[in-house]
């Protein structure tokens, strides 16, 4: 509580946004006024009483998809970065711990892996098992191990070559115990603030795909292609394709916020 | 071999097994992926014999490795194959459209370059001040949205409400270089606002981690001119990180051309490869995919040699 | 004597508004022309901070908020920015502690040099270079006519360090200000640079400031010495009246670690607990121990004693198991240890433990007190429950800190010598019979540091334990080793009993090595300059 007063009002608006958008993923069901999916008028209806944002190219109430979207863009968002952490972050610090051939091994995959740009990557390789959603999930995953292992693997390692690990490595302590409570604990709160990161990266990367038309797939909502999709309202001066896309705007802006803010917090405890 | 050459021609000799590693990489993924692939794209009603034109057409008849060094020889020579769309040769498609997308990339990166630069640099000199904070804050903003938002933002307001832009950007032969200019003005902005953002926080932070150094604090108090500190002592030191940031920032643009092609319709390498990858037309892919992260790796070795050039300590052995 | 600085009533403050710091309550400070004025103190004294605002400058988030510095009667304090840098440089100059770092690595060091000069319009290219090849010369720098067209990397860090005097000196300035310029530097280099920087501040009768933690340095270099403790300053005195009568307590305490001295014990019991036969190992492909063989005697303290790159300290790793040797064996109580530790047995582990030197990296800052000790207790002894309390509230009592009080702390909330005894209950908590102390003083303040050497000896009494104690520091040396074994190069120079190796060195580098220990005497430095030259 006492380091939450202490944060900037950038911070808390930051999470404060994060919050609305998470409960609103949450009970979408409960505050959407029509199906996901539910044709609901003809195309391209303005916004009106009965539909506040209007209805989108298929006749579907936009509000309704917006609500379903925070659902699907930042649930499928959530779950590939943490995939993506996960791996990445035990296998950075496993190789930063035995060094040697394991650290040889891990890296040079990871350079591969680093040496293409992101959304090639992921391009070339959605093209080779084909777009769908679970498919773009595991894909995504897999690249953004690389960046998440490199961090991890540099934080680890200065906690490494720090003598109580030589300690604990003498008294006989095991692998497992030697990342999870010497190593984990002193880099957690680069890993956190890492996290928030990433998942920027990969939502935004998810949003760019989806616009694209090989992430997320139809009829499902989500903030990225329901801009693709209505597109060509805007020519006509209509904002409301913007909507979606100032949605992904704001929650990435907001994250960044708190980002930021604990980044601050992490560099002025150590000093 | 003097060790600074050995050093050089190691890090080309890395960006040629890179290189070559990310050709392999669409057979061995293909190879690697379960089923039969010309089943699971043409789908359950194909006839035997489209699905064996099909096979055919990919090589899947022969065993991958051989696959991928008939590839590699026909590459080598400017042959890509056809394309399974239009069953054109793929050299062919990408000519015209490699030739348009450098265009925009390097429209965006002769602005952009430049301007990061200055912003960043500025910034990092008046740290704290009211100009650097809303730089930042402008930057945090334009990093925190979708290519794709800043896009339409710049469509509706320039293009849709003052009318001063094309919505989008067809480019062809007939077009004069102003015209050209002229036309693809919108996609080019889009990408010098992204990647001007990225560039500027970087350039800012490499600076200021230079002004921090012992030897910056020496050079004040040998009562060194603000100016000259900054211009003898700092530049000449900044520069590797800064090479670091500018080639970085080129790669991420060379990337960032896919999705603002999209949107624009421009006639480039992204766009191609976007349809490509929804119809899974597999040379085209290669092909195209390949020259992206080509580009991405030279500029990355580029960037390497260039600060390995830069640094005292390598340049001049003990 | 005319007065060149006078520093009145300062005042520095650090952070920002709200939770500043005071680094600085009121220090007065003078300096006539000539005059060399010693600033000792321990860590956290703010000597730095003083040395460079008697030059007006602060650093980052530091700030003047009272008191004057007059500088030939301007006003330093409140002074233009166009006047500090006509200053700087030309009139007064500084000297930092890593000249490593502090050399801009992009440029040629006389170009440095001459940067100044023509900035000042002191002097124009060529004479400034010319000047640069003199100083050099005078700094007895080797190649001096070519040394300045080298880059800073080039250069090693003694030299390096002269080089940085000799850049002081080049508009002949008023006064210099020297932050801890041996510090970092062996002692047998730190003499070298001690001479150069004294002959040249004599040579041009130039004032200097110069700070140290070390008072047997300054009092070699200084006319008079300012004490400082806490941003305030304790006594001043000529060199020679605060070396022969200091008024405070806690001068005193400076030179703590050298009034100690050990219990005389008798001889050493039958056959050594350890011994090493010709061990070689090497970092990649750098050799840094060639043939050390070794023996160590059960009960009793043995120093290894070099400068750096003796591999004094790669010697704990092959004993420990963290080096394994690419040649010879480590012997155990009679029988041969594996290299590696992973293939030492628990009993092994158990009585081999280790100290280190930064406790700050030793303990992990994630855990509490208990969860340290705790671990290795039931690791070790098994030990569980309220015998496990018990154990671990013994130990905190074996290293005099209350338990009731330091259990449930973080290991940050500690003092750097508290820390230190937590490590060193880490080791005790597995019952061990040896000990490897490596530097564990070396970055502990004077009185903490006697502190943690009283401990390890009425340990050593009590438990029976025996040490094998790595140092550079022959003052420790000399109050806590039975015997000593004195490293160059990876090698073993000398071995004896103490008394006799400080008594009658045998081998030329153990006697360059003791003969360059700075001693609390004025005139000692010219004493072994002569010395070492003839």
């Amino acid at each position: 509580m006492k380091t939450l007063k202490s944060a900037p009002t950038t911070a808390l608006l930051g999470m404060l946004i994060l919050a609305a958008v998470l409960l609103t993923g949450v009970f979408a069901p409960l505050l959407a006024p029509y199906g996901e999916t539910e044709i609901v008028g003809v195309e391209y209806e303005p916004w009106s009483a009965a539909f506040p944002l209007g209805t989108d190219n298929l006749g579907r109430d936009m509000l309704s998809r917006m609500i379903y979207g925070a659902r699907n863009t930042v649930g499928l968002a959530l779950l590939t970065t943490g995939i993506a952490f996960t791996a990445g972050a035990a296998l950075g610090m496993l190789a930063a711990l035995k060094g040697g051939w394991t650290d040889q091994a891990l890296s040079r995959v990871i350079d591969v892996l680093m040496a293409v740009p992101p959304l090639i990557l992921a391009l070339m390789l959605l093209a080779i098992v084909g777009p769908s959603i679970p498919n773009m999930v595991g894909v995504i995953a897999v690249i953004y191990i690389a960046p998440v292992y490199r961090l991890s693997r540099a934080a680890a390692m200065n906690v490494v070559s720090q003598d109580f690990i030589q300690a604990a490595q003498l008294r006989g302590e095991g692998t497992l115990w030697l990342l999870r409570r010497e190593v984990l604990p002193n880099i957690s709160s680069t890993l956190i603030a890492e996290f928030g990161l990433r998942f920027c990266f990969v939502f935004l990367f998810i949003a760019a795909l989806s616009f694209l038309g090989i992430g997320i797939q139809p009829p499902t909502a989500d903030w990225g292609s329901m801009v693709k999709e209505n597109a060509t309202l805007i020519t006509f001066g209509d904002i409301t394709p913007l909507i979606p896309a100032a949605a992904i705007a704001l929650l990435t802006i907001a994250i960044n916020f708190i980002v930021d803010w604990m980044l601050h917090r992490a560099s002025g405890l150590k000093s | 071999m003097p060790p600074l050459m050995k050093l050089i021609f190691s890090r080309l000799a890395l960006g040629a097994v890179t290189l070559l590693a990310v050709s392999a990489l669409m057979f061995v993924g293909i190879e690697l992926l379960p089923g039969d692939l010309a089943q699971q794209i043409l789908g359950q009603s194909a006839t035997p014999q489209t699905l064996a034109a099909f096979r055919a057409d990919l090589g899947l008849d022969q065993p991958a490795h051989l696959r991928y060094l008939d590839w590699l020889a026909a590459a080598a020579q400017g042959d890509f194959g056809n394309s399974m769309a239009s069953r054109r040769p793929v050299a062919d498609l990408l000519s015209t459209r490699l030739a348009n997308t450098m265009f925009l990339a390097c429209y965006a990166a002769v602005i952009a370059v430049p301007v990061a630069i200055l912003l960043g640099l500025l910034s990092a000199l008046w740290r704290n001040s009211l100009f650097d904070r809303s730089v930042n804050v402008g930057a945090l903003g334009a990093i925190s949205m979708p290519e794709f938002f800043v896009a339409y933002l710049l469509v509706l307001f320039l293009s849709t409400r003052l009318g001063w832009f094309p919505t989008l950007a067809r480019i062809d032969e007939a077009a004069s270089f102003g015209d050209a200019l002229y036309r693809s003005f919108l996609p080019a902005l889009t990408l010098i606002l992204v990647v001007i953002a990225h560039m500027m926080r970087m350039t800012r932070a490499a600076v200021i981690n230079v002004l921090a150094a012992p030897y910056i604090e020496m050079a004040q108090l040998k009562g060194v001119p603000r100016w000259r500190v900054i211009v003898k002592h700092a530049l000449p030191n900044a520069l590797a990180p800064i090479i670091n940031v500018v080639a970085l920032n080129l790669a991420y643009l060379i990337v960032g051309v896919v999705v603002v092609e999209v949107v624009f319709s421009y006639p480039g390498l992204g766009q191609l490869l976007v349809d490509a990858v929804a119809s899974r037309d597999f040379p085209v892919v290669q092909a195209v995919g390949l020259f992206f992260a080509g580009t991405y790796i030279t500029l990355n070795v580029l960037a390497d040699i260039l600060s390995i050039l830069s640094n005292p300590r390598l340049r001049h052995a003990r | 004597m005319s007065k060149l600085l006078d520093i009145r009533g300062l005042r520095l403050e650090a952070g920002p508004m709200g939770g500043r710091t005071t680094i600085l309550h009121g220090l007065d400070l003078t300096l006539n022309r000539g005059e060399v004025l010693g600033l000792v103190g321990e860590s956290g004294a703010g000597k730095s901070s003083a040395g460079l605002a008697a030059m007006g400058y602060t650093r980052d988030g530091v700030g003047i908020t009272g008191g004057e510095i007059l500088f030939d009667g301007i006003d330093l304090a409140r002074a233009s920015a166009a006047t500090l840098q006509d200053l700087h440089g030309r009139r007064i100059a500084y000297v930092a502690q890593s000249a490593a770092a502090s050399f801009n690595p992009a440029h040629r060091l006389i170009d440095q040099f001459c940067e100044a000069p023509l900035l000042h319009g002191t002097a124009a290219r060529a004479a400034a270079e010319a000047d640069a090849i003199a100083l050099y010369r005078q700094m007895q720098l080797p190649n001096p006519d070519q040394i300045g067209f080298r880059y800073p990397h080039q250069v090693s860090g003694g030299q390096l360090q002269r080089a940085m005097t000799a850049m002081a000196m080049a508009c002949r300035p008023d006064l210099i200000i020297f932050d801890e310029p041996t510090t970092a530097l062996d002692v047998t280099t730190q003499i070298e640079v001690l001479g150069a920087i004294r002959d040249v501040v004599e040579r041009y009768n130039t004032a200097a400031i110069y700070i140290t933690h070390d008072l047997a340095v300054v009092s070699q270099m200084a006319d008079r010495i300012t004490v400082m403790k806490h941003g305030r300053e304790v006594e001043t005195a000529k060199t020679r009246q605060m070396l022969a009568a200091p008024q405070e307590d806690y001068t005193k305490s400076l030179w703590a670690v050298r009034g100690l001295k050990r219990p005389e014990r008798s001889a050493p019991e039958a056959g050594p607990l350890l011994s090493m036969r010709g061990i070689e190992a090497s970092y990649a492909s750098a050799k840094v121990l060639q043939g050390v063989s070794l023996e160590l005697p059960r009960g009793q303290t043995t120093a290894v004693v070099g400068e750096s790159g003796s591999g004094k300290s790669t010697l704990a790793k092959v004993i420990a198991g963290v080096l394994p040797p690419s040649n010879g064996v480590v012997v155990w109580q009679g029988s041969p240890l594996p290299g590696r530790y992973q293939k030492r047995d628990r009993a092994t582990l158990r009585h081999i433990q280790m100290v280190y030197q930064m406790a700050d990296t030793a303990l992990n800052p994630r855990h509490t007190v208990r969860g340290t000790l705790e671990r290795p207790v039931r690791h070790f002894t098994g030990l569980r429950g309220a015998a496990l309390g018990a154990r671990v509230n013994e130990l905190m009592e074996l290293i005099e800190l209350d338990p009731a009080v330091f259990l449930d702390r973080l290991i940050p909330e500690l003092s750097g010598g508290q820390k230190q005894r937590i490590g060193i209950a880490r080791a005790l908590a597995a019952e061990p019979e040896f000990i490897i102390c490596d530097e564990v003083t070396s970055a502990l303040d004077q009185l903490v540091a006697e502190g943690i050497l009283r401990l390890l000896l009425r340990l050593q009494a009590e438990l029976g334990l025996t040490y094998m104690f790595i140092t550079h520091d022959l003052a420790t040396v000399e109050a806590i080793a039975d015997r000593v074994v004195i490293m160059q190069q990876g090698r073993i120079v000398e071995t004896g009993d103490q008394s006799r190796i400080f008594s009658d060195p045998q081998s030329d580098y153990t006697k360059r090595l003791l003969a360059s220990v700075p001693q609390m005497d004025a005139g000692w430095l010219n004493g072994v300059r002569q010395r070492l030259a003839s």
